[in-house]
């Protein structure tokens, strides 16, 4: 008798009770063919439609078939894995969407014309964005040359110096503060002290550049100070063991070791201040000629200009589109190249955790 | 102290002797060594420096708007101008909240326990990537992208639900044309905050002890029960400070807002009218190159009523965070 009945109750005990594996993907191309069926008969349907419709039949056909086969508490397990996959892809969405759209968008005005010519008397086509792109350089330069020594002098006090004194609990409450200003405050505040320095009403250069360096000083400070704890006590004490000053084991030692991460902590903090738009926009201003006098006049930079490019377009719209799109276009390559490049000497350059 | 001077222990180890050396001798004072603890210690205080000028510029330009007779001023009485801009930056920061603390939390949990081990870290610099579009870009595919797909959902909304007895306060018609509706600024604001609570709850998760885990699995939970016991309650209060830290970004977002929305001076709880309530920092850029005089003033008033806003709620979140200190990863 159990002879025979073994061998055809089922092959493998282990996953008796269980739904095969390809049980998710299957019913995901049938419940996507099913519902896309039906709701063409009643006309052209929006594929946005489709897709939400079949996503939530999908769920409740999944958690029925487990709940009958597996029993609820698989069932619960299995829609809590489909949904938390399924947020994961809906964050991808916008990104694929946004970088597809900027990049076909984009394309058109991806020119040599763009990267030679400013906008100097241009009204309708043509023009390009080269006064936009060195406005960036200075600004987003300018404020790096500011805010890492500061930075990184402030994380090398908080780390070498300070250890758990007063002074350095205040630094370190206020550079968290400090990481919660919101943008537009930091370029209020520029253009603030600028005005009562030089009277109301000036743009500059220099006034976006310190505006950046208020949004840049907590990112670096965070980062170095991250670093500079990985380097290990022992090399610090080895040096000191054979009569090296402090200073001099700091600047030899310690900040050798720690130098990949300090730089891929710069580079991060350059490309999120490069991508700012709204202190800019109170601050450098705007303006159509190349500027590269950081400490007289307005001085257009990438993100501004694309934001007059499309919301104050001129008669014939669609240059200022294309402009637009391919300043965002450059912005883009620029902020994710550096990204790029602080990751990969993050991760080149790694100091070996042990995990 | 006394005890040196027996003579029992006089024969061992000298131990006053060695104690002054240790007191009175000090390393070589050198130049170097001054400079650079000097260099540090300024740069440290700079800091407060600057912050301390931030907030004295911020309050003392604000002054002039608040005590000026509200005739003088170019957008009327101060409080009455604000108040319609305030309530939009919290309303529109809610919305987004709505939108992102689920997902988030969601793909928090898809890097750290259901994607492959392999592929998770990279997963997790993909979403980093949306923190580093800039903000102008995101304002583009906004408008572009976002509002023309959105729209026909939202005339469906309106169609449904505007008649409706609650649902009607929010879904009510007539629906915005181009899209640029408070609820598009809302998902758009939403995508930006993403990384943010993202990465912060992705630390926390990686952080719940594996005992805790293993003795959810080893009892026969399934991996959702086994996160629901163990992993969400150990992460809760960083998932809380996350989002309170994502919620400060969303306060002060500027671009997104100034871009997408189609803005106006109104209170209305309306998503998908073309009459939005606008917000501070939106306000501000769209405001700040025509204003003069105590306009200015008035404006970098309402930059002063944004700061503080934000101020609080990151101050919240740190508290949150500080006062367990086990989750200093997220720092």
């Amino acid at each position: 008798m159990t002879a025979t009945t073994m061998p055809t109750t089922t092959d493998n005990q282990l996953t008796a009770g269980q739904l095969p594996r390809f049980s998710a993907i299957a019913m995901l191309v049938v419940v996507v063919a099913v519902v896309a069926g039906v709701m063409a008969l009643f006309g052209t349907p929006a594929i946005g439609a489709v897709v939400i419709v079949s996503v939530l039949v999908f769920l409740a056909a999944m958690y029925a078939l487990s709940w009958a086969v597996e029993g609820s508490r698989r069932a619960a397990d299995r829609t809590a894995g489909h949904v938390v996959t399924g947020f994961f892809v809906l964050a991808l969405l916008p990104l694929v969407s946004l970088v597809f759209s900027t990049v076909a968008k984009g394309l058109e005005r991806f020119d040599v014309q763009f990267f030679t010519y400013s906008m100097r008397n241009v009204i309708g086509e043509g023009g390009g964005a080269i006064h936009a792109i060195w406005g960036t350089i200075i600004v987003t330069g300018l404020a790096t040359l500011i805010s890492v020594p500061i930075g990184l002098f402030t994380a090398i006090y908080l780390v070498e110096y300070a250890g758990s004194n007063k002074l350095a609990a205040a630094i370190r409450l206020f550079v968290d503060v400090m990481t919660g200003i919101p943008s537009i405050v930091a370029g209020l505040f520029a253009y603030t002290v600028f005005s009562l320095i030089l009277g109301p009403g000036t743009n500059s250069g220099l006034s976006g550049a310190i505006a950046l360096t208020v949004l840049m000083i907590p990112t670096v400070v965070r980062s170095a100070e991250e670093m500079l704890r990985l380097v290990p006590n022992e090399l610090r004490e080895a040096s000191y063991a054979l009569g090296v000053p402090k200073w001099l084991t700091i600047a030899k030692v310690v900040l050798p070791t720690a130098l990949a991460g300090l730089v891929t902590g710069v580079v991060l903090a350059i490309a999120r201040v490069m991508g700012e738009t709204a202190p800019l926009l109170v601050t450098a201003g705007i303006t159509a000629s190349m500027n590269i006098n950081p400490f007289a006049d307005p001085m257009a930079t990438l993100p501004v200009f694309v934001y007059y490019q499309y919301m104050t377009p001129g008669v014939p719209q669609d240059p200022f589109y294309a402009r637009a799109w391919a300043g965002a276009l450059v912005l883009i390559l620029i902020v994710m190249g550096l990204n790029a490049i602080g990751r990969f000497i993050a991760w080149k350059f790694a100091p070996k955790t042990g995990r | 102290m006394a005890s040196t001077e027996t003579g029992a222990t006089s024969e061992s180890l000298p131990q006053d002797p060695t104690n002054d050396l240790q007191s009175t001798i000090h390393g070589k004072a050198r130049l170097g060594d001054k400079v650079f603890r000097n260099l540090s210690t300024g740069s440290g205080t700079l800091i407060l420096v600057i912050l301390a000028a931030v907030a004295t510029f911020l309050v003392g330009l604000s002054i002039p708007a608040l005590t000026a007779d509200p005739e003088e001023l170019q957008y009327g009485a101060f409080w009455a101008y604000a108040l319609p801009f305030a309530f939009g930056t919290v309303w529109a920061s809610f919305l987004s909240m709505l939108f992102a603390v689920p997902v988030a939390i969601g793909i928090a949990l898809f890097i750290s326990h259901y994607a492959p081990r392999r592929l998770a870290q990279g997963l997790g610099y993909v979403i980093d990537l949306l923190a580093a579009v800039p903000s102008v870009v995101f304002g583009l595919w906004g408008i572009n992208t976002l509002a023309p797909l959105v729209r026909p959902l939202y005339v469906w909304l309106a169609d449904n639900f505007g008649d409706l007895p609650v649902l009607g306060w929010f879904f009510a018609g007539p629906v915005s044309g181009t899209g640029r509706t408070i609820l598009t600024a809302a998902m758009v604001l939403a995508v930006m905050v993403l990384p943010i609570i993202t990465a912060i709850s992705r630390e926390v998760f990686l952080q719940t002890p594996r005992l805790h885990e293993e003795a959810s699995l080893a009892l026969g939970a399934t991996r959702w029960e086994m996160i629901r016991q163990a992993v969400l309650p150990f992460g809760t209060p960083g998932v809380v400070s996350a989002c309170m830290l994502g919620l400060g970004r969303a306060l002060g977002e500027t671009m997104a807002i100034a871009m997408v929305l189609s803005p106006a001076s109104v209170i209305s709880f309306e998503l998908l009218t073309p009459s939005n309530p606008n917000t501070i920092a939106g306000n501000i850029a769209l405001a700040f190159p025509e204003a003069f005089g105590l306009g200015v003033n008035q404006l970098i008033a309402t930059g002063l009523v944004l700061f503080v806003i934000t101020l609080a709620v990151n101050m919240t979140a740190r508290w949150i965070l500080a006062s367990r200190k086990e989750f200093s990863g997220a720092n």
